[in-house]
């Protein structure tokens, strides 16, 4: 029994089911007034150590760090992601969330950026609100490459020991920022939507969508510096840019073996695209089953155009080979998080809601009134796309003058 | 050529409710299935097979009903399947996931390819397959959408990134994610059923993978879930009925303001 991280204690338990109630992971069932923990439900999470009114249930506590090793770590870190010499527009919104996090811990908001040539770009960190820049200016670096990129911030992060290290949660931050948490056996929370300081302990509460957004979950990192996280794209806002504004570089010397990759690069190939990458637009017109035939995404592609709109579209559309996958938005296509989502023909499956209801405006064109995807909309129009997509696209035509 | 796939077993997702009234995931009657990602690793390592020879392993941690998870895995063509199940591993964030699976990897010794889904559907953390790879020191390929050339000694494989997609070469041992782009999954044959059913699963504990103690469930998981809730449901919508234009000329009204600022 004592080797089990949870555990009811018998004696104390009058299985008045409370616990039940508040797991949200179904793991508790209680049998002749007496509850029962299926470990191989459980998280830990912890819901019912807390709803439980008897202290009946056990949860075995960490090794709590010493606060003298958690003193030591200073600053948040802010990797700066970088494509072709330039500063990608996640690194800005994890400034702007990072500017705060630092205020409330009264530390300095800190970027990292490796690269090759990077003296603009640290000018840019400076302006948009970075204290210091620390820098790896190697040819090796000049693009991201997984091995060297993830053993020169390990490296950084034990000569400077930051308390905070956020990563864009794209597709360079998530391969990162997991090969550092180990390298360096840090915590690491992915695609945060929230970020806050808890005033109390100074731990960072980090929370993010699980389950394709049916729950979120708050997680902290107690014992353990740096605590890392990857920030989901287009949640936090830019860090606005101060002209001028200037602050610390410090140029890394690197030992010429953290430079060192296995693997090698062959080519890189720009995807033509005749509509917006839709991890980056602000707004999404996106097609499904609906349109019934694949020249009709012509349609969307017109009003997408008018809009400055990425096109996406629902699995069925992609499986049916009307559109390339890179445009499938849900779950096992991408998460997105635009300004406006309009689905057009889509009738609103969970996979596809888990990957756009975070949006700030839905919108939802659908011929069937009881498409589930009306429950989720801020506007729904019941009617024939074929007729309300052209007037929607002359419409915002006049709109925006074009 | 030994390949090992990493596999997860969740929730099928399609059936996750909310309970309405105490807001916490019905898992009652949810049927589990192998993480749809994880899939598409299983299909490139029979895929690999065929082409350069060999066997695929599929490893698991896991309860110990993740045995239908591997089943599962045999009946498309799996060669072996591991089962790595402890209650010690219980609590368990991505950094000691990794460390148990890296352990069992490292267990079997041979391996050339390890493959694994971008990340698991219920988690969404795209997390642990770097991770093990991290544990024992390999070059990774993540969100890899093609594999163009493997042999014994190398691979030169397509990750998909947001702005394209670039052709990567890595000497083996390497670990790769997989996108769902890179193949389309085959049905478990009849025969493949049949010997799911009659398949030896192997089982490691925590003791027979010589794991650190410390690196392990929850000691070893730097993480912790302090809250679980349900996202503020979405309210206030508004349906339009009626003619098109009337219905477009009144979503242009409301949309004016947002469309002005994003287009911006």
């Amino acid at each position: 029994m004592e080797s089990t991280p949870i555990s009811v204690l018998p004696d104390k338990c009058v299985g008045c089911k409370l616990c039940v109630k508040a797991c949200p992971f179904g793991a508790i069932v209680v049998e002749n007034k007496l509850a029962a923990i299926d470990l191989g439900k459980c998280t830990l999470c912890g819901a019912c150590v807390e709803a439980c009114k008897f202290d009946a249930i056990e949860m075995k506590k960490k090794e709590a760090a010493t606060a003298a090793d958690i003193a030591a770590y200073k600053d948040v870190w802010v990797f700066a992601e970088q494509i072709d010499g330039r500063i990608q527009s996640v690194t800005f919104e994890l400034l702007g969330e990072g500017r705060k996090l630092a205020d409330a811990l009264k530390m300095n908001l800190c970027a990292v950026l490796l690269g090759h040539n990077t003296q603009g770009m640290v000018r840019e960190l400076f302006e948009r609100g970075a204290d210091t820049v620390y820098a790896a200016d190697r040819p090796e670096l000049a693009y991201f490459q997984d091995e060297p990129y993830a053993a020169v911030i390990a490296e950084m992060i034990t000569r400077h020991r930051p308390n905070i290290v956020l990563c864009g949660a794209t597709t360079i931050g998530r391969s990162l920022g997991a090969r550092v948490a180990v390298k360096v056996h840090a915590g690491l929370t992915a695609d945060c939507t929230g970020l806050a300081i808890d005033p109390e302990t100074g731990n960072m509460l980090q929370t993010r969508p699980a389950f394709g957004g049916n729950i979120m979950a708050t997680i902290i990192t107690p014992g353990r510096r740096p605590q890392m996280a990857t920030v989901r794209h287009k949640v936090m806002k830019e860090a606005i840019p101060a002209p001028g504004r200037t602050g610390r570089a410090v140029m890394e010397q690197l030992a010429a073996e953290l430079l060192a990759s296995r693997v090698r690069r062959r080519s890189f190939v720009s995807e033509v695209e005749t509509t917006k990458n839709i991890a980056e637009a602000n707004i999404i017109v996106s097609g499904g089953r609906g349109l019934q035939a694949p020249e009709n995404f012509a349609l969307l592609r017109g009003l997408a155009e008018v809009l400055g709109a990425g096109v996406g579209s629902s699995r069925a559309a992609v499986d049916a080979g009307w559109i390339a996958y890179s445009h499938q938005v849900g779950q096992t296509g991408k998460t997105v998080c635009p300004k406006i989502y309009i689905a057009c023909g889509i009738s609103g499956q969970i996979q596809h809601l888990a990957g756009m209801a975070s949006s700030d405006i839905i919108v939802a064109i659908n011929k069937d009134p009881d498409a589930p995807i009306f429950k989720m909309a801020t506007y729904g129009l019941v009617g024939d796309l074929f007729k309300i997509i052209p007037i929607l696209t002359m419409e915002f035509k006049k709109l925006l003058g074009k | 050529m030994h390949i090992v796939v990493c596999i997860k077993q969740v929730p099928d997702t399609a059936d996750v409710k909310i309970d309405p009234k105490t807001h916490t995931l019905i898992r009652e009657g949810v049927a589990s299935i192998i993480n749809p990602f994880d899939v598409y690793a299983i299909e490139e390592g029979l895929r690999i097979k065929e082409r350069a020879g060999g066997k695929v392993t599929v490893i698991t941690m896991g309860p110990p009903q993740a045995d239908a998870a591997l089943r599962e895995a045999i009946s498309m063509g799996a060669d072996n399947a591991i089962l790595v199940s402890d209650r010690a591993f219980a609590g368990s964030d991505t950094w000691a996931t990794s460390y148990t699976l890296a352990m069992a990897v490292r267990k079997l010794g041979d391996y050339r390819v390890i493959l694994c889904g971008k990340q698991a559907s219920d988690g969404d953390t795209a997390q642990v397959g770097p991770g093990i790879a991290a544990h024992l020191d390999l070059p990774q390929i993540t969100y890899v959408r093609k594999i163009e050339e493997i042999d014994e000694k190398h691979v030169v494989a397509e990750r998909l990134m947001e702005t394209g997609f670039e052709a990567l070469e890595s000497p083996l041992p390497c670990l790769l994610t997989v996108v769902k782009e890179i193949n389309e999954p085959r049905l478990p044959s009849l025969r493949g059923k049949m010997a799911a059913r009659k398949a030896q699963i192997i089982s490691w504990k925590a003791a027979d993978l010589g794991c650190d103690p410390r690196s392990i469930g929850l000691d070893g998981s730097p993480t912790k879930v302090v809250r679980i809730f349900t996202p503020p449901a979405r309210t206030g919508g508004v349906i339009f009925k009626g003619e098109p234009e009337e219905m477009a000329a009144q979503l242009v009204g409301k949309l004016k303001d947002a469309v002005l600022g994003a287009a911006s």
